[in-house]
C-alpha cells in the first residue's frame, strides 16, 4: 500500500474544503445513506481482533504461573529488632517485610493486611475516647472499603459484613476485642496440628482475645515442632533460636500509632 | 478449602505465599465447581489487594481474575464484597506487575455475560474510569503492557454503551485522540513492537464514541485531520502482518467521513485516495468498508465525485464488479449511482470502459438486479449518457 511521499503528521496550511451539496434521501432502488456505525460488544465485527487479543493473553497467563527461579544471595536476617527470620532471596525478604512489618500497630505490634484495617484497629483498640463515643453513636465502621456504614457494636458490624457483603462469619480480620488486653503469650496454648493459626484454636484464651489480624505470637514456623510445648515468651524464645526460627516479632517495623490517624482526619 | 484458607491467612509470610500459589493453581481449573469451591477465599483475596507485597498481590489479582472468568456465582459475590472500591485503590499502585494484573482482572468483570447494567454502572460511578484513562496513556512511564490492558478495559466499557456520555465528559476523547497520534508517530519512527495490541482497542473506542449522538463536543474534539493521516499510516504498516487492524481502521474512517465533509475533503486533497483504492482487492469486510467510505465521499456532492473520477475510481470499480460477493457488488452499484447522479460524464466514461458488460453478469441476481437495471435505464442509455463537456456548454452560451 503506497502512500504519497512527503505525507507528514503536521499540516502546514489550511486545507481547502470542497463545497458540499446538501444531503438528500436515496432514490429507490438505491439505499445508501452515509451513517456512523456503532458495534455492540458481541458483534461479529470484533471477532478477528478478539482472537488476536485472546492469543496474546494466553501467552501472558502462562508466564505468571511459572515460579521464576529467584537469584539467591548470601543469607541475611530481617533488620527489624526482635525478628530473627532469615532469607536467601530478596523477594522472600520483601514479601516477609510487607506481610508482617508493614501496617503494624505500634501499640500491640500486630500487623494487618492493609492500612485501612490497621486504622480501624487502632481506633477501636487503642483510642480511649472510642469506647466512650461508641456508647452514644455508631462508631464501628464497616471493614469493606467504600462502605460508609457504621454500627453500634462489633457484632452488628459482623452481621452486616455477613449479610450485605457476603463475608465469611469467621473472617479472620474481624475478631472482637476482649476486655483484657494481652501483651504476653500465655503459657498454656494448645495447638492445632494441621493449621498454625486457626479459628479452631478456641481453647487458647489469647487467640480469642486477639484482634482482627494475625497475632504473630500465636504462630510457629513449623507446626510439627510441638514437642517443645508451650509457646515461649520473648525471653525464653531466644534460647530456642537455633531450633525454631520463628516469626515472633516484636520489632518496630513500619508501624503506626494513634497519631497518624489524627493526621489523616 | 478450610485448611487452605487458614494457611492463606497464616502469620507466616511464606506459608501465605504458598497458599496463594495453590489458590492460583486452583483458579486455572476449567470446572466452575472448582471456582465456586474457592468462594471462601475471596474476601481475603480482596483484602490483600491493599497490601504491599508485589508478587503476592499480583497472584491475588490473577487468581481473582481467573475465578471471575469461570463462575457467575463468584462474580456475584465479588461485587457486594467490595471489589470495585478495592480495585480503585489498588489501581494507585506504582507496581507495573500489579497494574498489568488488574488490567487482566477488570475486563473479566466487564465482559461478564450477565447483564452489563449490573456491573457497569458501578464501575462508571467509581474512580475507575479516571484511573483507566490515566493508565491508558502511561505507556512511556509504565510500559506498553499496562496501557494495553486498560485500553481493552475502556473498550469493554465503551462498547457496552451504558453511559458513554459520562466518559466523554471525563475527557476520554481527547485522551484517546492524543494517544492515537502518538502511536502514529511511533509507526513513523518504526517502533511498532506490540503496537497493534494497543491500537486495536483505541480505534474501537474512538469509532464507537464517534457514533454517539450526544454530546456534540465529541465530534468537535475529533475534527483533527491528523487522525486521517494516522489511520492511513496504520493501514499501510499493518496490512501484511495484522490484517484485522485494517478493518478496524476503516471503521473509524467510515465514522469520520460519514457526516463531516472536512474528512472527505482532506482524504482527497491529501491524495489518500489511491491508497484507499489499493484496499479494494482485499477480502470481504475490508472491501465493503472501503467502498462504504468511497460512498461517504461521493455522497457529499459533485465536487467530490469529480475528484473521485479524476483520480481513477472507475477502473477499481470495474474490478470489484467482477467479484462474486453480492454485498461487495451491491455497494459498488451504490457508488456508481452516486457518481452518475452527481457527475454525468462519469457514466459516459463507464460505458467506454466496457461497464455494461461488467454489469450484465449481475442482471439476473435477485439482490442486485433492480439496481443494475436502474443504472442501465437511468444513466447508461446511449442518449442519456452523452456528457455535456464544459467547452461545448460555454460555446453554446456564447452569442452566436
Amino acid at each position: 500500500m503506497l502512500l504519497p511521499p512527503g505525507l507528514s503528521l503536521s499540516l502546514q496550511a489550511e486545507r481547502p474544503l470542497l463545497p458540499v451539496r446538501p444531503r438528500s434521501p436515496p432514490r429507490a432502488p438505491f439505499c445508501f445513506s452515509a451513517r456512523r456505525l456503532r458495534f455492540h460488544r458481541q458483534h461479529e465485527f470484533f471477532e478477528d481482533g478478539d482472537i488476536h487479543r485472546h492469543l496474546y493473553l494466553q501467552d501472558i497467563l502462562t508466564n505468571v504461573t511459572e515460579v521464576t527461579e529467584r537469584s539467591k544471595v548470601s543469607e541475611f536476617s530481617c533488620h527489624i529488632v526482635g525478628c530473627c527470620q532469615v532469607f536467601d532471596t530478596l523477594e522472600g525478604y520483601e514479601h516477609h517485610y510487607n506481610t508482617l512489618h508493614r501496617n503494624m500497630c505500634s501499640f500491640c505490634k500486630r500487623s494487618f493486611p492493609s492500612g485501612h484495617l490497621l486504622d480501624t484497629h487502632i481506633l477501636e483498640w487503642h483510642d480511649s475516647l472510642f469506647q466512650i463515643m461508641a456508647e452514644k453513636q455508631n462508631m464501628y465502621q464497616c471493614l469493606v472499603e467504600g462502605c460508609a456504614e457504621k454500627f453500634k457494636s462489633s457484632k452488628d458490624r459482623k452481621d452486616h459484613l455477613v449479610k450485605v457483603h457476603l463475608y465469611p462469619s469467621d473472617f479472620r480480620f474481624d475478631r472482637p476485642k476482649k476486655a483484657k488486653s494481652i501483651k504476653h503469650s500465655k503459657p498454656h496454648f494448645k495447638r492445632d496440628v494441621s493449621v498454625p493459626m486457626d479459628v479452631n484454636v478456641e481453647t487458647c484464651e489469647q487467640s480469642q482475645a486477639d484482634s482482627m489480624e494475625i497475632c504473630p505470637s500465636e504462630s510457629t514456623e513449623n507446626p510439627t515442632q510441638l514437642a517443645s510445648g508451650p509457646i515461649p515468651s520473648v525471653q525464653e524464645k531466644q534460647l530456642y533460636k537455633s531450633r525454631i526460627p520463628s516469626t515472633v516479632c516484636f520489632g518496630q517495623g513500619a508501624s503506626r500509632g494513634f497519631k497518624s490517624l489524627k493526621k489523616k482526619a | 478449602m478450610r485448611v487452605l484458607t487458614g494457611l492463606f491467612t497464616s502469620s507466616l509470610a511464606d506459608v501465605r505465599m504458598e497458599a496463594a500459589r495453590c489458590l492460583h493453581e486452583l483458579s486455572h481449573s476449567n470446572d466452575p465447581a472448582v471456582a465456586e469451591a474457592c468462594l471462601p477465599a475471596t474476601s481475603y483475596l480482596l483484602t490483600y489487594l491493599s497490601g504491599h507485597s508485589v508478587e503476592f498481590t499480583e497472584l491475588c489479582v490473577y487468581t481473582l481474575g481467573n475465578l471471575a472468568v469461570e463462575s457467575e456465582t463468584v462474580r456475584k459475590q465479588l461485587l457486594p464484597q467490595g471489589i470495585i472500591p478495592a480495585l480503585a485503590s489498588c489501581l494507585q499502585s506504582p507496581h507495573v506487575a500489579v497494574l498489568e494484573g488488574l488490567g487482566y482482572l477488570l475486563p473479566q468483570l466487564l465482559q461478564a455475560t450477565e447483564d452489563p447494567a449490573t456491573i457497569l454502572p458501578l464501575v462508571l460511578d467509581s474512580a475507575l474510569p479516571l484511573h483507566m484513562l490515566r493508565l491508558v496513556s502511561s505507556n512511556l512511564e509504565l510500559g506498553m503492557g499496562v496501557a494495553v490492558e486498560f485500553a481493552w478495559c475502556l473498550h469493554y466499557v465503551v462498547c457496552s454503551h451504558v453511559n458513554n456520555g459520562l466518559l466523554i465528559s471525563q475527557g476520554i476523547v481527547s485522551t484517546l485522540v492524543l494517544l492515537l497520534l502518538d502511536l502514529a508517530s511511533a509507526v513513523v519512527e518504526g517502533a511498532t513492537e506490540g503496537l497493534e495490541l494497543l491500537l486495536c482497542p483505541v480505534l474501537r473506542c474512538l469509532s464507537n464514541l464517534l457514533a454517539e449522538d450526544e454530546p456534540e463536543s465529541c465530534k468537535v474534539q475529533m475534527q483533527d485531520e491528523r487522525l486521517l493521516v494516522a489511520v492511513f499510516l496504520f493501514m499501510q504498516r499493518f496490512l501484511q502482518q495484522h490484517p484485522f487492524l485494517v478493518q478496524e481502521c476503516l471503521w473509524l474512517l467510515n465514522n469520520l467521513t460519514a457526516d463531516e465533509p472536512i474528512f472527505c475533503s482532506a482524504l482527497l486533497t491529501l491524495d489518500l485516495l489511491p491508497a484507499l483504492l489499493q484496499l479494494l482487492p482485499c477480502s470481504g469486510t475490508v472491501t465493503l468498508l472501503a467502498l462504504t467510505v468511497l460512498c461517504n465521499v461521493a455522497e457529499k456532492g459533485p465536487a467530490y465525485c469529480r475528484q473521485l473520477h479524476q483520480k481513477a475510481v472507475l477502473p477499481s470499480l470495474l474490478s470489484t464488479l467482477a467479484l462474486s460477493d453480492a454485498q461487495v457488488v451491491g455497494q459498488s452499484l451504490e457508488l456508481l449511482h452516486l457518481l452518475f447522479l452527481h457527475l454525468p460524464e462519469a457514466a459516459a466514461d463507464f460505458l467506454s470502459q466496457a461497464g455494461l458488460q461488467a454489469l450484465a453478469q449481475h442482471r439476473d441476481n435477485p439482490p442486485l438486479q433492480e439496481r443494475v437495471r436502474a443504472l442501465e435505464e437511468r444513466y447508461l442509455q446511449p442518449a442519456a449518457a452523452t456528457p455535456v463537456s464544459p467547452i461545448r456548454a460555454s460555446a453554446a452560451a456564447l452569442p452566436s
